[in-house]
């Protein structure tokens, strides 16, 4: 076994995807505690340019027609030979629709062991340490990993992805790929998600409003703070009652459950009907012109100010903070 | 088509977790443990399937306490089988000693096709399918919301991020990891459920050992804290405006 | 006893109509006018597909299967307005609305937000998918005690049924704290189940799934069974009507009162304590389930006026005639879909008499409503003043502290 910490980039017709660069920082903390190098691992076709911005010692590109796009047959085939002559430190994966695919199969195939749920790595004198989130986020799981070749997934949260990003073009070494041959899975198309109303119970940012807005027309205010912020607008019933939004964007007991990375809850008193709904948001950020709304006993960050006079300066800060 | 799918108890989320005094596991004196959601989705895709175009479907679910009210569920619903995996499952079972107990039963069922909840939310050593179909040999596509079969193969569809979808041919016998069922799982009346209990058969098989390796060792378990009330910020809009966009910025959300 | 399914049987006409003979009073189903009655008091009849007379009519016609292919029959709250008014005496509510239901339920045509409800009944024992462990938490860091009876190892008098929403919703746990209050102060021997108690299950039952009702009414049977008591005294006029007129078919079988009924009987012991004044014009709504449907309309009424500076005004529809909250028979769980269809709330409807009886206080006595009547005084014009408050709270109020 060698000290390097590899990672399988993930891209998805032509885009790098975000945790890709999440996990080349955080192979860079483990390299870094094993003395060994970051080696990215790009599978596909065409596709060298996603190594430009990679913050990694080396990328290894496997270049095939098989590979132009993800699917799980190819890539495991792909990677089997590679993880086992090479014999990393640890491979890490995205816990996602791509790596949670192929970990399994080849932890299975290559009898490696696997961690899941990976929310952060430390190298701990000469250990290193994995901190998995289970149990819905409500367990924290720590351990070493084991003293051989280990396959991660891991889960956005823990790193930044700029610290994966790099301007400085990686040195890429071409990899033969192995025959990819009697694949079992083949893409057959890709389909566009409707262009028809978002679906809230998906989206990781939710701006919530409720009957602290006063007029139909105020939902604008909301909508514009949604598009800098590229999130989108939900509301407590009364809201939808009123017809301001439709049905579909109704958040609670009798609307939807939502599960945002951010929920943005403005001028909505909490009630037990509406929190029943979001209490699986990962941040619920709250304000309210009352200081005693219970919606503040479940928010993380709370502020007592007139949602009205928050927006626009919210809005403008967002849209300075995006453009620098 | 011949379709078995494999589910497991998980603990319930509803009810405080604790952590045991090892430190290292979660306490299961009080634990009460519910079927995971996403093999709910996995016996009801089962069944549209079975529903649309003929066939048996069979469950399989290692032994726990309450596990027979999950099976017989699962008969009122529609399913035919119901098998109950014995063995010295009482331990910290990992999923990669589960997918083995499972493929040697699976093997013998012959399936064309099998169909797992896509995760656990308690899968430290990786979600049960992909080990599964490594061990029987069979391909494996994962985030399914949606299953049509023809002949020899299926086309499976595969959820991305932002509601993108990609249309996969898998060819048959393949195991599949299901997010969603093209419904939600179906309400069976109560008296059904009763109804199952009697004229239901569930036959058990049993694993003599189980084999552990795969999974990490645990060293320490603990419970992120949790806020007691928001921490509120002080200030006028631009103030306020300005810690929210480093609040965002530490969430990942800008 | 569980009703058999009929929906596989030959003819589902036939069998479902002779099902409805097993209801007491039955068979008066045969002696239906078609007078429209029932239709026309139906606070829903003027959406429903079928209203019972119609429903009547379609069983005639052989025609139920249209009846099943409809889904406005979960528009029924099952508020006992039709069966009150009905001249042939047929047990609409409790009979061939509920079997209607219970039909729907077993073909699978059940709306989402109502399945969520049952199964979390099934899984948790309450219908808002709460820990069962925490079913007593409502009694924390109150001053009173509140004995649980596993603990308290001893005979009481009084077996508090406390009910799902006093027990969970934050608004409806200030009830119970007020009732711990009152009780207390009239040092009643009681204790409450606590984790050991399940939901009465009525409701449920009322929305079709009879099966579940007599799995959780099994389940309160056995936790009874464990202790001595006198009587059971309970905060939930849906309890109430469960333990009273369901659970004896099932050989559960206790003497049991709302507790509005058990406090008028003390009214000279409680009137002493009332001190504090609440000077305020105060109507009443009579829940469903407590008045129509099981004749209890003065005893709220003593307590109510017992409240030093208390002004009873009655609103427009009262005792037999009350207007239903919309919270019954499923209702609870069935806002959503219900707004859908009918784009107007019951409890609205009865905020606006509250507010032309020129009511300070809408003093209600059933768990639903609290959170029912403060959501739709927020919505309807001119409520904003309007305080929503459960005769108990009342009482503790004017206990003083
Ligand atoms: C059976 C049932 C089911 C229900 N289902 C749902 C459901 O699914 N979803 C749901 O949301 N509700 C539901 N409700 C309704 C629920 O009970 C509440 O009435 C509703 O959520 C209140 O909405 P709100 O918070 O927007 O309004 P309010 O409770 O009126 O709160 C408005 C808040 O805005 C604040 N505010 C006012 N002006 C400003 C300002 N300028 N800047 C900042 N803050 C301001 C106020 O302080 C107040 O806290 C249901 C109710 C029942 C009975
Ligand atoms: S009120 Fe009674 S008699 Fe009249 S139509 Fe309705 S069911 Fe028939
Ligand atoms: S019980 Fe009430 S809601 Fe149901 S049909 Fe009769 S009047 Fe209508």
């Amino acid at each position: 076994m060698n000290q390097d910490i590899y990672v399988v980039v993930e891209h998805l017709r032509g885009q790098a995807a975000d945790i890709s660069y999440v996990m080349l920082a955080a192979a860079r903390v483990l390299a870094q505690g094993t003395g060994g190098n970051v080696v990215a691992v790009l599978l596909g076709h065409d596709a060298q340019e996603l190594a430009d911005d990679l913050a990694a010692d080396q990328v290894l590109y496997v270049d095939d027609p098989a590979l132009a796009e993800f699917t799980s047959d190819a890539y495991e085939k792909a990677l089997a030979g590679l993880v086992e002559e090479n014999a990393p430190r640890a491979v890490l994966f995205g816990d996602t629709s791509i790596g949670a695919d192929v970990a399994g199969g080849l932890s299975a195939q290559l009898e490696l062991p696997l961690v899941s749920y990976c929310q952060s790595v430390r190298a701990d004198d000469g250990a290193l340490k994995f901190v998995s989130q289970i149990c819905g986020g409500k367990i924290m799981t720590e351990g070493d990993l084991p003293d051989t070749t280990t396959l991660v997934t891991m889960i956005p949260g823990g790193f930044k992805p700029e610290e994966g990003q790099s301007a400085q073009r990686p040195e890429v070494t071409p990899v033969t790929a192995p025959a990819l041959e009697d694949l079992r899975v083949t893409l057959k198309q890709y389909i566009e998600p409707e262009v028809g109303d978002v679906d809230i119970s998906t989206e990781p940012i939710l701006i919530a409003v409720g009957r602290g807005v006063q007029s139909e027309d105020d939902v604008e205010f909301a909508e514009e703070l949604a598009e800098a912020l590229g999130g989108a607008v939900c509301s407590s019933r009364p809201l939808v009652d009123q017809g301001w939004l439709p049905t579909a964007r109704m958040v609670g007991k009798s609307g939807k459950r939502v599960k945002p990375k951010l929920y943005l809850a403005m001028g909505i008193s909490g009630a037990p009907e509406h929190v029943e709904g979001i209490a699986d948001s990962e941040l619920i950020v709250a304000v309210n012109t009352d200081p005693d709304a219970p919606i503040f006993d479940l928010a993380q960050y709370g502020a007592d100010i007139d949602l009205y006079d928050l927006i626009p300066a919210l809005a403008e800060q967002i849209r300075q903070a995006k453009g620098s | 088509m011949n379709i078995v799918v494999p589910v497991k108890l998980v603990p319930d989320l509803v009810e405080e977790l604790e952590i045991d005094e090892s430190g290292a596991a979660l306490d299961t004196t009080w634990m009460r443990l519910m079927v995971n959601e996403f093999d709910d989705h996995a016996v009801e895709q089962a069944i549209l399937l079975k529903e649309r175009g003929g066939g048996q479907v069979t469950i399989l679910a290692p032994d726990a306490e309450d596990v027979d009210d999950v099976l017989f569920t699962a008969a009122a619903k529609g399913a035919d089988r119901l098998i109950k995996i014995t063995g010295p499952f009482e331990e910290q079972v990992n999923n990669h000693a589960l997918a083995r107990s499972l493929a040697a039963v699976v093997e013998e069922l012959q399936p064309d096709l099998v169909l797992t909840g896509v995760q656990a939310h308690n899968d430290l050593d990786g979600p049960v399918g992909p080990l599964l179909a490594e061990y029987l040999g069979m391909p494996y596509v994962g985030y399914v919301s949606g299953v049509t079969a023809s002949d020899g193969n299926v086309v499976a569809q595969k959820e991305y991020p932002g509601g993108l979808l990609a249309e996969m041919e898998v060819a048959l016998p393949a195991v599949l990891g299901i997010q969603a069922a093209e419904e939600p799982p179906r309400y069976v009346a109560f008296s059904r459920v009763r109804q199952a209990m009697k004229s239901a058969d569930i036959s058990e098989q049993a694993v003599a050992e189980l084999d552990l390796s795969g999974s990490p060792t645990v060293g320490r378990m603990f419970q992120p804290e949790a806020g007691e009330r928001a921490t509120m910020i002080e200030g006028d809009e631009d103030e306020v405006a300005t810690r929210l966009v480093e609040i965002f910025k530490d969430a990942g959300v800008l | 006893m569980a009703k058999t399914a009929v929906s596989q049987s030959a003819s589902l006409n036939e069998a479902f109509y002779t099902s409805l003979f097993e209801v007491p009073d039955g068979e008066q189903v045969k002696k239906c006018l078609q007078c429209a009655s029932c239709s026309g008091v139906c606070p829903f009849g003027y959406l429903m597909d079928f209203p019972p007379g119609r429903m009547i009519g379609a069983l005639r016609a052989d025609m139920f299967d249209n009846v099943m292919d409809t889904d406005t029959v979960w528009m029924c709250m099952s508020c006992h307005a039709c069966a009150e008014v009905c001249p042939a005496q047929i047990p609409l509510t409790a009979g061939l609305m509920t079997r209607a239901k219970e039909e729907l339920l077993l073909a699978g045509n059940i709306p989402t937000e109502l399945q969520d409800a049952l199964e979390n009944s099934q899984r948790y024992g309450n219908p808002l998918g709460e820990s069962p462990r925490k079913r007593a938490a409502w009694t924390k860091g109150l001053d009173g005690d509140v004995p649980i009876l596993t603990k308290a190892k001893r005979p009481v008098d009084v077996l508090w049924f406390v009910g799902d929403y006093p027990s969970y919703h934050p608004r409806v746990q200030r009830v119970s704290q007020a009732l711990a209050k009152v009780l207390n102060a009239l040092g009643v021997d009681f204790g409450i189940l606590g984790p050991e108690e399940n939901s009465d299950g009525d409701s449920q039952r009322l929305a079709g799934e009879r099966g579940l009702f007599e799995m959780m009414a099994e389940k309160n049977g056995r936790a009874f069974h464990k202790y001595e008591f006198n009587e059971i005294v309970t905060t939930d006029p849906h309890a109430y009507n469960a333990l009273k007129n369901e659970y004896p078919a099932l050989g559960i079988s206790y003497p049991v009162r709302h507790y509005t009924q058990f406090l008028a009987e003390r009214l000279d012991q409680l009137k002493p304590l009332l001190k504090q004044e609440v000077e305020a014009r105060v109507t009443y709504h009579d829940p469903c389930y407590l008045g129509r449907t099981n004749d209890v309309y003065d005893e709220p009424r003593q307590l109510l006026k017992a409240i030093p500076g208390v002004e009873l005004a009655e609103m427009s529809h009262q005792r037999e005639n009350s207007l239903c909250c919309g919270g019954g028979g499923g209702g609870m769980w069935l806002d959503g879909f219900t707004w859908e269809r009918a784009e107007t709330r019951l409890s609205e409807w009865r905020v606006r008499e509250a507010v032309a009886a020129g009511a300070d206080i809408l003093a209600v006595a059933c768990p639903y409503e609290p959170p029912r009547f403060e959501d739709a005084a927020k919505m309807v014009q001119g409520a904003g003043r309007l305080v929503v408050k459960d005769i108990a709270e009342l009482l503790a109020d004017a206990m003083g502290d």
